[in-house]
């Protein structure tokens, strides 16, 4: 958060950041230097961008291992996470995790799983210690609509309901897991309904419109601040590329390009900078692309571990 | 075992409990939770008192949600609580395992040292009166596969009070595995606050004829054997290893070295378990240099059963450890104890229900 910026710059930086970083993996995939499956959020980078900004920096999120962008939101550190994804030393967790497992533990970035839905009971446990410890702090917790069905889901909701914890739960429905569209996963796909009956606040966004996001994550988190407990939030999205990987795949016959056609002119990132003052936009984008180039020239010039350094960290 | 002065007599239960509580006292961030952690019976007394000395919001039940429970707690552990999370039955622990596998055990290394996941898991193994398949599983050896858990079993009351406060100060998930059957068994345990250190096989008791590595309430069956095969002059030396992972094999090593005759009894099945991997190390142990002779006894490769006439046969049994000790030391022994010498007290005292 930064009270001296309007908020359209604030969030602009934001979406524009994780868009670049995202489309700068995709550049480098085919070099092999990246050492890690990435599974790319574009498209969706508005939603994390919008519900982080309002977060302190003693606030925690938790991502998943599609979790770049709720990385980078909160401030997660660029060289670190482009040195993690190279497996150098100077990664945020020196080369043990990857893509999928980010984390920055001084910026409140809670490690991240490729398990679906095993970060959100994580992130509730955050918040439980949160209230013990009488802070003031918050959680937000992202989870895409595959993670709605597993079972510990429900269950972490279920908990943080009832003890009122300040935990905000975002599910970034973008209607697929991996390939699968929900119609084949939920025998009806009404999420925000199912949350309600929690008894804790639910909202479906099922455009995306990155202010009244930003707003209604503004006013929740507040509320949970204020010790008024959970509140439940569903984007509607689109995911642009391939589940894993650097491409996009609507050759593949399980998607349209139609409906990608159709979310594209909607696109955050682009109305979102056409909105601003084209200098501001201009410095912005500037100072973008040299973090970019600044954290791919230390991933490149950055060490792998040593191989005597495989048993570091298995017990602390 | 206790080296300080005192003369106390507690129940495994007691110890258990008031490990808990000196364990609470002694740093505000540590809390317990699990099903039935705050009624009236409080996990058959382990946990009773501790909701009204410490309040709700440091001692609370849970939903059953056993999977999201487990992440809950590695969450408060992660930022900078101390959970011990409570369940009645090991068996529930399967309920737990993506978590305790995924998240707790790799945390750790797999986020580069920059989180510790502090979070004891206590459970209780069940045994007699009809348990059965599912509230009778000791499963361990499945948990000591996995890097970055520990596992510790104590077989007495001391340890089960001196191994739950270091299981809280450790930096590490532990999971506790206590047993049933000991609930009531007496040892001599000290008021105050003491800890039992981790990786360190204890030899209960000296002998020269044969090692028995006996774990968790084989420990006390192995003691019942050894008083029998004291008897017909064979002198076994017992030993309890205390903790599962990390296991200190070395006084294991010594004592075979010694011996050359080595009987593991597990309270689990034997195929890919503890007693495989004891029986490996003293195998490919550097100090052992003679012929060694090993023979395992554990549960039968079968399901639990309820009816006591199977029930007997799963189980190992002082009598079965007594008849394989003895064969282990000469083949041609044709010994055999009576069913009354061994009888064990605290087994014949258990009626359940649970």
């Amino acid at each position: 958060m930064n009270e001296y910026k309007p908020v359209d710059v604030r969030l602009y930086e934001k979406v524009a950041l994780i868009r670049r970083v995202e489309e700068a993996i995709a550049e480098i995939y085919p070099s092999d230097k990246i050492k890690s499956p990435v599974h790319l959020a574009i498209g969706q980078e508005y939603i994390c961008a919008a519900i982080i900004e309002e977060l302190l920096a003693t606030d925690y999120v938790c991502g998943t291992y599609r979790g770049h962008g709720v990385y980078l939101a909160k401030g997660g550190d660029l060289n670190a996470m482009m040195a993690e994804l190279y497996g150098k030393k100077t990664g945020c967790a020196e080369g043990r995790a990857g893509s999928m497992h980010l984390v920055d533990a001084k910026q409140g970035v809670i490690g991240m799983s490729a398990v679906v839905g095993t970060g959100i009971p994580v992130a509730v446990g955050h918040a439980l210690a949160i209230k013990q410890k009488k802070q003031n702090d918050v959680v937000v917790v992202f989870m895409g609509d595959g993670a709605t069905e597993e079972g510990c889901f429900s269950e972490s909701i279920n908990f943080a309901a009832i003890h009122k914890l300040p935990i905000l739960f975002v599910c970034e429905n973008n209607q697929l897991a991996i390939h699968e569209p929900i119609e084949k996963r939920w025998a009806t796909p009404k999420i925000k309904e199912r949350m309600a009956t929690y008894g804790i606040p639910a909202h479906q966004f099922s455009e995306p419109d990155i202010f009244s996001i930003y707003d209604y994550a503004k006013t929740h988190i507040e509320r949970m601040r204020q010790g008024e407990g959970p509140a439940f939030m569903e984007c509607i999205t689109h995911r642009w590329s391939e589940h894993v990987g650097p491409n996009e795949d609507y050759d593949q016959g399980y998607r349209s390009i139609e409906e990608s056609i159709a979310w594209r002119k909607k696109d955050v990132f682009l109305s979102l900078g056409q909105s601003l003052d084209p200098e501001v936009r201009a410095m912005v984008d500037k100072r973008i692309e040299q973090k970019i180039a600044a954290a791919i020239d230390f991933a490149e010039n950055s060490p792998f571990p040593e191989p005597e350094e495989l048993y570091k960290y298995v017990y602390a | 075992m206790s080296t300080l002065d005192n003369n106390r007599l507690l129940k495994y239960y007691e110890a258990v409990n008031e490990g808990c509580e000196q364990a609470m006292q002694e740093d505000d961030s540590v809390f317990l939770m699990g099903l039935d952690v705050d009624d009236h019976k409080g996990i058959q007394g382990s946990t009773l008192g501790l909701v009204d000395k410490f309040g709700p919001e440091r001692v609370f039940t849970t939903p059953l949600s056993e999977d999201a429970m487990t992440g809950v707690a590695i969450g408060a552990a992660m930022a900078g609580q101390r959970p011990i999370h409570v369940h009645i039955r090991m068996d529930f622990l399967m309920l737990c395992m993506n978590q305790l596998v995924n998240i707790a055990a790799k945390s750790h290394y797999m986020y580069g040292g920059t989180v510790q996941v502090p979070l004891v898991v206590r459970t209780i193994v069940g045994k007699s009166w009809g348990q059965g398949a599912q509230h009778s599983q000791g499963l361990h050896s499945m948990f000591a596969h996995i890097p970055g858990l520990k596992i510790v079993a104590p077989s007495n009351a001391y340890d089960a009070k001196g191994l739950m406060i270091q299981a809280v100060r450790d930096n590490n998930p532990v999971i506790v595995m206590e047993h049933r059957l000991l609930y009531g068994t007496e040892a001599y345990v000290p008021k105050e606050p003491y800890s039992v250190e981790f990786g360190k096989s204890r030899v209960i008791k000296n002998g020269n004829d044969i090692t028995i590595v006996a774990i968790s309430s084989m420990v006390a069956e192995a003691i019942k054997a050894a008083e029998l095969l004291a008897e017909q002059g064979m002198n076994a030396e017992i030993i309890d290893p205390v903790t599962i992972s990390p296991l200190d094999s070395t006084t294991i090593e010594k004592s075979v070295k010694k011996t050359g005759r080595l009987l593991i009894v597990d309270n689990a099945w034997l195929n890919c378990g503890i007693s495989a991997e004891i029986s490996a190390r003293v195998a490919e142990s550097d100090i052992i240099t003679q012929k060694v002779k090993i023979r395992r006894l554990g549960f039968a490769a079968t399901t639990c059963p309820t009816t006591p006439s199977l029930e007997n046969v799963f189980y190992p049994s002082p009598k079965s450890i007594a008849i394989a000790a003895s064969l282990l030391c000469d083949p041609s022994n044709t010994w055999e104890p009576t069913e009354q010498q061994c009888e064990l007290a605290y087994q014949k005292n258990f009626k359940g229900p649970f």
